[in-house]
């Protein structure tokens, strides 16, 4: 394997002017004949078959859901971020640039990184133009507010649903591509192999969810917007049905898999509270403009709170640590989510957690004092609402509990600069890929990237690739390799099926699905989640292989093949979470350094901060599938900045 | 806490469904109501239910129960039951991902079916086809734009009060619980809170008058049925999404009748 990531010659700032001046074109006769797969619609996947199919390409996408406006970009809350400066703040391309790069504690591709802040301002004029509503002041211009990790306001922002609006938005361009019969829909489809043709993505085998039927598509380009992988944790932010399969598949048959142990954790999350439980729900990251927080000083408070016979109402304010307040006094409650998830788990394993013993509190009760309750009920209204109906607790006078989850995967597939994977044909958008947050992704950066991908960066890069592929001809489905893919699947469906059969069902007690994967959650969240080390990550290794063993022996899987069946769904994308486990753990062991998400505790300083290793890690682990069971062998990929002058991450 | 579920059962499409009665136990009040069936459902495949029994001794279901759920915080609009003859049961404002079991009461029996419209067919168990909606989307629910190539975002001034008013009828979430709470099966709050977010937008309002026509013939021909302004719709929206929306689609659409609007 050989990585080129085909940056473009010249000054950054003109690197992707001069690519759009020199790259190949297909003229609109021949785009008809072109045909691309889409797998996935959230915001990278609907704005790239919506473009793609208004330029003339015939587009099939596919999704999961029962709609494409289900896909988890839906979710997203806080805000998109775009260099508009339409607050005269001083914003720009190169601080946009600048703060992502420092954002992801320089780990992500200058090029790539500068195109995205490049696209970013022409996101907003085409969400506009598509009826995004987003918050607007009182003369009717655009509203704007910060975010973590800026000195500027440039998020744009539609109240606590700028997701859900965006991707309305990109839904709406698709809809009208779908009636106008450029883009095909299939709904409840979940992708099961990639078709590889002499070397080059030309098809993907599907199965229809409602009726089981494996179905084959051919294509001259596969575009990948599947989404992360942060479900293999179980507990996280993520939807139910996200997962990580089809990049996993991608990556069996050859596409490399970059930074896989790049996890971001969210410290604002509602608390775990049983076994039983299936989802961690995110409070916005804007709570912390107003919310402090503190866990109590003295050890046996936290225990009288614990066992019920305090409330925290009644603990004085000399008896507080308001941590973050205390040991970094420029950023306070404001510092990126890495370092705030940190900070939380170092108090709660000494034993100072409120709750279950993994909480912290997250107080209002200062800014009720200082704004009144209107305004922080105008404020964050609708998320003091949503906790309230979770927990039942009210936390207008209690102080919020929360505690940090898995929320977003910045590993993803190894992409070049034209979003293209390592098997030629097959490209990777949004969450999917890996390449533009480095070892930390910053607030309200996703959504940007997602759209840029999808509306502005694989229009004109696919182009490239495709332009000479319209002397092939159409792709036939019926190819050897296509009989081969297909039947593939249909054995790995029937091995699955056959592990709790009657015949072998006696003298076994059975699991199900989500028994494993909660194990395997548990697994990777205790020795390979918030802090890693040797130690942690060996036992990982081990326990998760000692887990799928027990997976191949008694998970029962009811019902067959050749219906509605959930259960074999899930059964399936356990099997790629297994593999892909063992492969975030060689990708965290093999780093021996702290950036970002990542945190080996071997390396810290001696306040406990994150301590890159420049000198020997500064550049992106790309590693290399063999084979079920085999270890994988890595490339790399040399990060060089020419432009940006490299410091340490400082929020003191 | 403790229940005795009643839960409609249906093989598929084309099969006839039959409630089906379950016992659960021990549940935690902060459990949620989709995590009560994941419970349910995980007694049910291993077989081994210490905590609840098939009440019904004939029945050769062992197979999970369906229901659909994704996000489970109450935004993708995947998940949707009728619950105790309410969609998304018995609180207001939320979806069925976010209702508490403390919302019952110990040893209530509760009853669980899918959306009934003829416009939903089941597919299976509680799991049904709102392909509908995406359907009525592209007859028309969108501003046509292809991407690049538009003005910059700051060039049309939308005033605050019809951007707030754009924004509260774009919250919909498509799950279709206004269609399953009306007698007729009506879809005309959906298509309501889509016509008034886009004609609220000087963006919008060009397509108007073509939009609500081709969106409403869309619905009548899916076969939602007639609105007789019950607003049974707006009491069941998970958010809140108010009636006005469908006096406003049925001026759009008489005045798009008369041709006030048409360019």
């Amino acid at each position: 394997m050989k990585l080129d990531s085909k940056i473009p010659a010249g000054p950054l700032a003109e690197k992707w002017t001069n690519y759009k001046a020199s790259q190949k074109l297909v003229n609109p006769a021949n785009k008809r004949k072109l045909d691309i797969i889409v797998v996935g619609t959230g915001l990278a996947g609907a704005s790239a078959a919506a473009s793609l199919g208004a330029m003339g390409f015939n587009v099939d996408i596919f999704c999961i859901q029962d709609s494409p406006r289900r896909a988890h970009s839906i979710a997203a809350q806080g805000g998109i971020n775009a260099a508009k400066n339409y607050q005269n703040d001083g914003d720009s391309v190169e601080r946009l640039f600048r703060d992502t790069i420092k954002g992801g504690d320089y780990r992500a591709r200058e090029a790539n990184v500068y195109r995205l802040a490049e696209v970013s301002g022409a996101i907003i004029d085409q969400c506009v133009a598509q009826g995004v509503p987003f918050a607007r002041d009182y003369g009717g211009l655009l509203d704007n507010r910060s975010f973590g990790g800026a000195q500027v306001s440039r998020t744009f922002y539609a109240k606590g649903q700028t997701g859900q609006q965006l991707l309305l938005g990109a839904y709406g361009a698709l809809s009208r591509e779908i009636a106008r019969g450029t883009v095909k829909l299939h709904t409840r489809s979940e992708m099961m192999d990639l078709v590889v043709v002499d070397g080059r993505a030309r098809g993907i085998i599907v199965r229809n969810l409602v009726t089981g039927d494996l179905e084959r598509y051919a294509a001259h380009a596969v575009v990948l917007a599947t989404g992360g992988y942060g479900n293999l944790y179980y507990l996280s932010t993520n939807a139910m049905n996200s997962n990580g399969s089809a990049a996993w598949i991608c990556h069996r048959r050859g596409a490399a898999f970059a930074n896989p142990c790049y996890v971001q954790i969210h410290p604002t999350c509602i608390p775990v509270h049983g076994d039983y439980q299936s989802k961690l729900t995110l409070m916005s990251e804007s709570l912390r403009n107003d919310g402090r927080i503190w866990v109590p000083k003295k050890k046996e408070d936290a225990e009288a709170i614990r066992a019920g016979k305090l409330k925290p109402t009644e603990i004085p304010e000399e008896n507080r640590d308001y941590y973050l307040e205390r040991r970094y006094p420029a950023f306070g409650n404001l510092v990126p989510r890495d370092v705030a998830s940190r900070a939380a788990k170092e108090r709660c394993d000494a034993g100072y957690g409120v709750g279950t013993g993994y909480a912290v509190y997250l107080d209002f009760a200062d800014a009720i004092q200082r704004l009144g309750k209107d305004v922080v009920e105008q404020k964050y209204g609708n998320l003091f609402q949503m906790y309230q109906k979770i927990t039942d607790e009210n936390p207008y006078e209690t102080p919020m509990m929360i505690y940090p989850a898995i929320h977003y995967t910045m590993g993803g597939l190894w992409v070049d600069y034209e979003l293209q994977t390592t098997i030629p044909g097959l490209f990777a958008a949004g969450e999917a890929n890996f390449s533009d947050h480095g070892a930390n992704r910053l607030g309200a950066s996703a959504l940007m990237q997602g759209l840029a991908d999808g509306y502005f960066v694989l229009p004109y890069t696919m182009q490239n690739y495709l332009a000479d592929q319209i002397y092939v001809g159409k792709i036939s489905a019926t190819s050897p390799e296509f009989d081969a893919a297909e039947e593939a699947v249909r054995q790995r469906i029937n091995r699955l099926l056959e592990i709790g059969c009657v015949e072998t069902r006696h003298g076994t007690s059975l699991q199900t699905v989500d028994h494993f994967h909660k194990a395997l959650g548990k697994i990777m969240w205790e020795y390979c989640g918030m802090a890693r080390n040797t130690e942690s990550l060996t036992k990982a290794k081990q326990l998760v292989k000692e887990l799928e063993d027990e997976f191949w022996k008694s998970v029962f899987i009811p019902g067959s093949a050749n219906e509605f069946n959930p259960e074999l769904e899930k059964a399936c994308r356990l099997e790629d979470y297994f593999e892909l486990a063992q492969l975030v753990i060689d990708d965290a062991m093999h780093r021996e350094e702290s950036c970002g998400g990542h945190f080996r505790t071997e390396h810290q300083t001696e306040d406990g901060e994150t301590l890159r290793d420049d000198e020997h890690f500064m550049y992106v682990a790309a590693w290399e599938y063999h084979g079920h069971g085999q270890p994988e062998t890595m490339e790399k990929e040399p990060l060089v900045y020419e432009h940006i002058k490299i410091a340490n991450r400082n929020y003191k | 806490m403790n229940f005795t579920l009643h839960i409609w059962r249906q093989e598929c499409a084309n099969a006839k469904g039959h409630f089906e009665t379950y016992k659960i136990e021990n549940i935690s009040p902060d459990c949620s109501f989709l995590e009560m069936l994941d419970i349910l459902n995980e007694q049910l495949i291993t077989g081994s239910t210490p905590h609840s029994s098939l009440l019904t001794p004939h029945s050769p279901i062992s197979h999970p129960v369906c229901f659909d759920n994704d996000c489970r915080e109450g935004i993708c609009g995947m998940c949707g039951l009728y619950i105790n003859g309410r969609p998304h049961g018995n609180d207001d404002g939320i979806t069925t991902c976010q209702l508490h079991m403390r919302k019952f009461k110990d040893g209530d029996d509760i009853w669980i079916e899918p959306w009934r419209a003829k416009a939903f067919p089941v597919i299976r168990d509680l799991v049904v086809d709102r392909s509908a909606f995406d359907k009525i989307i592209q007859a028309g629910g969108y501003i046509s734009t292809t991407t690049g190539g538009v003005p910059d975002a700051n060039t049309i001034p939308i005033s605050k009060h019809a951007a707030d008013m754009a924004m509260d009828a774009a919250s919909c979430i498509g799950c279709g619980a206004c269609v399953a709470a009306c007698k007729n099966a009506s879809a005309m709050l959906f298509v309501g809170a889509k016509v008034s977010h886009l004609a609220l937008l000087p963006q919008g309002k060009i397509e108007a008058a073509d939009r609500v026509k081709k969106m409403v013939s869309k619905m009548d021909e899916l076969g939602f049925g007639s609105c007789t302004n019950t607003y049974a719709c707006e009491a069941e929206c998970p958010k809140l999404i108010k009636r006005q929306n469908i006096s406003m689609l049925n001026r759009q659409w008489i005045s798009a009748l008369l041709g006030r609007d048409k360019k």
